[in-house]
């Protein structure tokens, strides 16, 4: 058993313990607390996979930020407890079998892919930041401007829009 | 060359998303839902590596990005619309807000 | 030929009559209503004098004429044209028709003087006139079909022509009802002979049927067939048994109805359309047979309900259906031409007795029931002596017009070539009965002592309207007999010679006896000796038929002159037959309890009930309520609830899941 093969379990046991205390929880804050956990696992995740850049994007924005606004509003509108109302009768009947299902699906259809069998790795090779960094900002600022550009711009709707929200009329 | 064989980040990534949509379908607080919909985003953008990692390609980077940078703005947003479903009808279960029915 | 090439004004006039009174009339004055109708109808007969006066230029192989004037269908093989045909039949049937029918409306202009709905009156009188003579004038059977039911549509209108009044408005349904049966067979038996002649025009029917052989009684076909159905029309048309019973009910119309229609022309369409097809009844012994018997036993029948009934229309009534029964007699036994001539004769005399019946009625107040008349005789003198001379030629009173055409029929039936012993005996009673019962009707009204309420009642007799019809009909009565009467002694029945040509054109050749003419005098003729003329009329005037008219004119004196508490007396002790008569054999009950009830039963229960009310609205509202219950299933998907929406997502995304993985299993592989 090689480091990687020890690490990968590791951080997969974490993120999928994450993901059923997520379930599990009884306190949104809980649940909240359990998802930043499954993110740090992620990232660790993604540099096992030689995504730096992208590693360290997941920490900063989605942990840092993301998570973080979780929590205010989590805070502000003092969710706490959670009443039991149980309306929905096929959330009851269905939802917990074809929720498995898909899970199963999915992991069936993925591990059967080519994928699996062949250890890929092409023309990109092992991780090396400076080069993996660098190649990414440059193909985001060459190939891909304008999805760059106009995701800029969601943002910006997206700040004036919780802005409006927010709003106390 | 990963010597983690790319298929147990796919199994973990689909793993992930089921108990991601496990937790969509049975909590009933709107923001613990939105932090299941988040999970669900997470494991896609581990698949989207381990596919990046598999051919070799910058790609997937890309995409997961943009992923990022989105859910951050969806968040924004979402979370927006649920202080004012907590103004307007004070409780954050999800089965209260029910009023577009037939 | 003008009038020839033109036949079909002889029905638009009353057509035309007809539309203006019926579309216009409601508001007009009644001398504007008088002046269309009696003017379109007297115009009709004015015609018809004349097409008869061309008729007489006509060659003999012109006739029939045949004028054809457009082609109303054509379905494959099958073609109808509108075509009318003249011949020596037809020119009868339009004289009797057109100049009764004349009178009648002139009768009904004094006779209907106070009534409602004047104007309708007249147009369905007029429309009445324009059905018979399509009937009449048809040169294939559809067009006399088109007549046919016409004719009967007219008798409902104007049976219920008081439909205010249920009674009216019952009769009026039972007439049409009870004639459809009638017509049923006719259908049928012209759909036979059109599968069997291929066309039914007669001039082409008769060609193909003189090459076919003659039918026997025990080898009957398919003429016999059509014969017998068509008949079935008749029965119903010319109320004979089993479908009489409307004809009594008819009475309920206006008395100048029950003169035209129910007396002189519409029910005499039966005896016309046997006469037509007399090629076809004369090739099939069973059909012949069928209509005499029917014939026969109807007219002694009906004569028995007519003894005691004590409504002056309805003793009429049943005598009508009593002397159709002679004219089928007639055609039965191979006389046609003297059941014709009966035809004639009874419009005559059977039109007068319904008009003075109707004049009397108008005298003493629209009373009908004969037991609340009596002592009119000087009162109402024109009809006192009209009717007697109506009643006198009914009897068949020697040289009176019911004699002759009564004794050439029985004398058929007694000695002919298709002589029957039991139908003459038959023949013979009903005549006895007809003379009893109509000189019972004639005493009840016009002798002994007026039981009539002095206060209420004024007899007075009727306007000149009324009375000249009565008595140009009472001589026709008296004279209309006259062309045969050569017959008795030795020489020509005139009338029968005229008709010869129609009934002989197509005769079937069998053994020498050639039917319906008799140039030698047939009552008496023997062997090779001919007699004189004298003793032949002694042996006419004291034959069979006189010796039982005047016994029943004897019968009625003894009861109502001499003795009149005799009938009561009788009527008590011979209960049981008396009630039977009186209730005309409760033949009206038999059929509501086997007919009627049963199918009003089938239609509420089964009709209305199961079918209409459960299946086809049960449908109908099933339809809808799927649709609608469906749609209330489908909208609760729209709970409102996220979670279940979430839910729906995730099924959804399984299966297109599942599609996936199935559709990459089979690229694979």
């Amino acid at each position: 058993m090689s480091i990687p093969f020890l690490l990968f379990f590791a951080c997969a046991f974490i993120s999928v313990l994450g993901a059923v205390l997520l379930i599990f929880a009884r306190e949104p804050i809980h649940s909240a607390l359990s998802l930043v956990l499954v993110m740090m696992s992620l990232a660790v995740l993604y540099l096992l996979l030689g995504a730096e850049f992208i590693a360290a994007v997941q920490i900063i924005v989605y942990a840092g930020a993301i998570m973080v606004l979780f929590v205010f509003v989590i805070m502000l509108l003092n969710a706490g407890f959670e009443e039991r109302t149980d309306w929905s009768k096929i959330a009851k009947v269905v939802g917990l079998p074809f929720s498995f299902f898909l899970l199963l699906a999915i992991a069936h259809m993925l591990s059967r892919s080519d994928i699996g069998t062949v250890v890929a790795n092409g023309a990109g090779a092992p991780s090396n930041d400076a080069v993996s960094t660098r190649a990414l900002s440059a193909a985001l600022f060459q190939q891909y401007l304008f999805p760059f550009e106009a995701t800029s711009i969601l943002i910006l709707i997206a700040i004036l829009g919780a802005w409006i929200l927010g709003r106390k009329e | 060359m990963s010597v983690v064989p790319i298929s147990y980040y796919l199994v973990l990534s689909a793993v992930l998303f089921g108990l991601g949509a496990v937790a969509v379908v049975f909590k009933r607080n709107i923001i613990t839902i939105f932090m299941a919909i988040e999970l669900m985003l997470n494991a896609v953008n581990l698949a989207f590596v381990a596919f990046a990692r598999a051919h070799g390609q910058l790609d997937g980077l890309v995409y997961v990005f943009f992923v990022i940078v989105v859910a951050a703005a969806e968040a924004t947003v979402g979370l927006a619309i649920v202080i004012t479903i907590m103004h307007n009808r004070q409780t954050l279960n999800v089965e209260r807000v029910n009023l577009l029915k037939f | 030929m003008p009038l020839l090439n033109h036949i079909w004004i002889i029905l638009a006039l009353p057509l035309a009559g007809a539309a203006i009174n019926g579309l216009l009339g409601k508001t007009w004055p009644k001398s504007i209503v008088n002046t269309v109708a009696v003017g379109s109808v007297s115009l009709a007969f004015l015609s018809v004098a004349e097409l008869v006066r061309e008729f007489f230029t006509l060659t003999p192989d012109q006739i029939p004429f045949v004028g054809n004037y457009f082609t109303w269908m054509t379905a494959g093989p099958f073609t109808i044209d509108f075509a009318l045909q003249v011949d020596q039949l037809t020119v009868v049937m339009l004289l009797v028709v057109s100049f009764v029918g004349m009178l009648i409306h002139i009768y009904s202009t004094g006779y209907m003087a106070y009534e409602d709905g004047y104007y309708r009156f007249f147009s369905y009188l007029n429309l009445f006139m324009f059905f018979m003579l399509t009937l009449v004038l048809g040169a294939n059977l559809i067009v006399m079909f088109v007549g046919w039911e016409g004719v009967g549509l007219c008798s409902y209108l104007l049976i219920g022509f008081y439909f205010l009044k249920k009674s009216a408005a019952d009769a009026g349904k039972k007439a049409f009802i009870v004639t459809r049966l009638g017509d049923l067979g006719f259908t049928v038996g012209i759909l036979l002979a059109f599968w069997t002649f291929s066309s039914l025009n007669f001039h082409d029917m008769f060609a193909k049927v003189s090459a076919m052989p003659s039918e026997t009684m025990q080898h009957s076909g398919v003429l016999t067939a059509i014969c017998v159905l068509l008949f079935i029309g008749a029965i119903g048309k010319s109320a004979q048994l089993p479908l009489y019973v409307w004809l009594p009910d008819a009475m309920e119309g206006p008395t100048p109805v029950s003169a035209l229609i129910h007396a002189a022309t519409m029910v005499t369409a039966g005896v016309y359309m046997v006469a037509r097809m007399n090629p076809l009844f004369s090739r099939s012994p069973l059909a012949m047979l069928i209509v005499a018997i029917v014939g026969a036993v109807t007219a002694f029948y009906s004569a028995t309900i007519g003894l005691v009934q004590t409504d002056i229309k309805k003793v009429l009534a049943y005598s009508t259906v009593s002397q159709l029964g002679y004219m089928f007699l007639g055609c039965g036994v191979g006389v046609y031409a003297a059941g014709i001539f009966h035809l004639m004769t009874h419009a005559f005399f059977k039109g007068l007795l319904f008009l003075a019946a109707g004049s009397v009625i108008h005298a003493v107040g629209g009373e009908q029931d004969m037991r609340k008349m009596g002592g009119l005789r000087k009162q109402i003198p024109v009809t006192y002596w009209t009717m007697l001379i109506g009643t006198l030629a009914i009897a068949g009173v020697p040289g009176f017009s019911g004699f002759f055409s009564k004794d050439e029929i029985l004398d058929a039936a007694g000695s002919g070539p298709h002589a029957n012993l039991t139908l003459w005996i038959l023949g013979l009673a009903g005549a006895g009965l007809t003379s009893f019962y109509m000189f019972r009707l004639f005493f009840l009204t016009f002798f002994g002592e007026s039981r009539y309420d002095h206060h209420k009642v004024h007899p007075h007799e009727s306007p000149k309207n009324m009375t000249v019809p009565l008595m140009i009909l009472a001589l026709l009565s008296l004279g209309g007999g006259w062309v045969a009467a050569p017959h008795l002694v030795g020489g020509t029945d005139h009338f029968e010679a005229f008709l010869h040509p129609v009934f002989a054109a197509y005769a079937p050749q069998t053994a020498g006896i050639e039917q319906g003419v008799s140039l030698a005098g047939s009552a008496g003729e023997s062997g090779g000796i001919a007699p004189s003329p004298a003793l032949e009329l002694f042996h006419a005037i004291t034959g069979p038929p006189v010796i039982v008219a005047l016994a029943g004119f004897l019968m009625a004196w003894w009861f109502y002159i001499r003795k009149s508490e005799v009938p009561e007396k009788l009527a008590t002790s011979l209960h049981g037959p008396y009630e039977l008569l009186l209730n005309k054999y409760w033949v009206d009950e038999l059929y509501a309890a086997v007919f009627v009830r049963p199918l009003l039963w089938i239609s509420t229960n089964v009709l209305w009930h199961v079918v209409d009310e459960g299946i086809i609205d049960g449908i109908v509202n099933g339809v809808a309520r799927v649709a609608r219950e469906s749609g209330g299933q489908v909208r609760e998907l729209q709970s409102g609830n996220t979670r279940s929406y979430a839910t729906w997502v995730v099924v959804g995304a399984v299966g297109f899941t599942v599609l996936l993985l199935a559709l990459l299993g089979m690229a694979v592989h």
